[in-house]
């Protein structure tokens, strides 16, 4: 099998390598300065596993990227490359023009991801894991905490260690997060993973604000996301090859 | 609120260095008060391996008084080994780790102020706690405070040597025998030049030179330890 990313809707039914999206989705006209995610022909192995194989992509302020794929495709991988957490072999990214690697500090200050699982304490409570978590990126006070978990209907709880939370509400609770960072660049993995229909209302929500003041999304699930006025594109990584082979 | 408004009251600027350390600090001791086995459990190893030394050498005062010095750190250095297993695991596991590393501050920062968190909470309490430990060993009252000196100079130097070998085996799994490999043959300066401390501090002696160099390896270890530390988190983040 071999690895493939293409692009399908909205912009057209035939499917594309990622490689070419450059070329079909141009960044918008204006100062390098504006929010713009590139990823350039990302190649990385993880043992004998080719899992990105040439990836690329482009995302200008405003819009919304979908990876979808099954698993194993390489979805986290390539959100944890985009972080700049993960060195790929190959190809690299770009944030506002400039390599990231240039000035990786700078670009994760601009950069909100939540993984899989939220980074809480379970010991501490929402408002304390929310203090530290985003209070050491950003100067912040308890009222605006207070806000944010008010925002994401998490205030009954606030105050509860989080070990006695639901996944749900954990999950909430790193909405509430992603907020505060109030950072232009959300990469999500499996943001809807938990939350109930009115959590994922409120996730819609959030991404479609998030886009429409000029921020970007990249978000990893296998299910539609519940964007109301955000035209979400999706990416298809299918499963990398597994036999080790050169593509 | 909507997110944009956030953006507008949230963007007075980023947090400065030290308030980084602070909430570090507050947050650990937090924490740390919760899960109060982690912060006893080196001190009662510590108070569990001096005490039980009598009983297997001798009563005498003067014999126990001899070997003193080596008990209380070597004790110190198994006890802070001890605890050096927790310094990044549970914030590995629960992903506060690659936070730490995705915030957009110095990462050596932040470990830097974490590894001075876990010596807040580790180091300080052997060291008010070995003087005790010392009584039962039959140190003069009068080397009291020779001992909590060497000792909270040493596990500086302890913690920050440690720190590189926690964040090094961050990645293995039941990483104590790995963690223990790598910090003991580092830590040797620290336990021979704190221990001469001690022993001089008991025999009433001028205890500085051994105190100094044990104050060069901490510096060294401040102004080393946190980058190596940094550059192996980023490679275990991988």
């Amino acid at each position: 099998m071999v690895a493939q990313s293409v692009d399908t809707s909205p912009y057209g039914g035939k499917p594309l390598n990622l490689r070419d999206s450059a070329a079909i989705f141009p960044m918008s006209a204006g100062p390098m300065s504006q929010p713009c995610l590139q990823a350039e022909n990302l190649h990385l192995w993880r043992g004998d596993h080719h899992v990105l194989r040439g990836v690329g992509l482009t995302l200008s302020a405003g819009e919304c990227l979908q990876v979808a794929g099954s698993n194993g495709a390489g979805k986290t991988s390539l959100l944890r490359t985009l972080t700049g957490l993960m060195y790929p072999e190959e190809g690299r990214v770009l944030w506002r023009g400039a390599d990231i690697r240039r000035d990786l500090a700078g670009f994760h200050a601009d950069l909100a991801y939540i993984g899989h699982e939220p980074p809480l304490k379970s010991d501490l409570t929402p408002r304390e894991n929310l203090r530290y978590w985003v209070g050491v990126r950003r100067e912040l006070s308890g009222t605006l905490v207070d806000q944010a978990l008010e925002r994401v209907g998490a205030t009954n709880y606030r105050q509860r260690a989080v070990r006695t939370l639901s996944a749900g509400q954990k999950r909430r609770v790193a909405l509430a997060g992603l907020l505060l960072m109030a950072a232009p660049l959300w990469l999500l993995d499996e943001p809807t993973t938990h939350l109930d229909a009115e959590g994922q209302r409120l996730l819609g929500v959030l991404i479609d604000e998030q886009t429409a003041g000029g921020g970007l999304v990249v978000a990893a699930t296998h299910q539609a996301l519940p964007v109301v006025r955000t035209l979400a594109r999706r990416v298809e990584l299918n499963a990398p090859d597994l036999s080790g082979a050169p593509p | 609120m909507s997110s944009s408004a956030l953006e507008v009251s949230t963007r007075r600027g980023a947090t400065s260095f030290f308030e980084v350390a602070r909430l570090m600090l507050a947050r650990d001791i937090r924490l740390a008060l919760r899960k109060r086995g982690q912060l006893v459990q080196p001190l009662a190893f510590f108070a569990i391996v001096t005490t039980l030394f009598p009983l297997g050498i001798s009563p005498e005062l003067s014999r126990l008084r001899e070997v003193a010095p080596g008990v209380l750190w070597v004790a110190a250095l198994l006890s802070s080994l001890l605890a050096l297993e927790f310094l990044f695991r549970d914030d590995a596991q629960d992903g506060t780790l690659e936070q730490h590393v995705l915030s957009g501050q110095s990462l050596t920062w932040m470990l830097f102020a974490k590894t001075a968190a876990h010596w807040v909470l580790t180091g300080v309490p052997l060291a008010l706690m070995a003087p005790l430990a010392g009584m039962s060993l039959g140190v003069p009252a009068s080397s009291i405070g020779g001992i909590i000196l060497s000792v909270a100079l040493g596990t500086v130097a302890l913690s920050l040597i440690g720190s590189v070998g926690a964040a090094l085996t961050l990645g293995v799994k039941r990483n104590g025998a790995l963690l223990s490999l790598l910090t003991l043959p580092l830590s040797m300066p620290v336990l021979i030049f704190g221990a001469r401390a001690t022993e001089l501090a008991i025999k009433g002696e001028g205890f500085a030179a051994p105190l100094y160099l044990l104050g060069a390896i901490a510096v060294l270890g401040i102004t080393l330890a946190p980058l190596a530390t940094a550059m192996a988190v980023r490679i275990n983040m991988e």
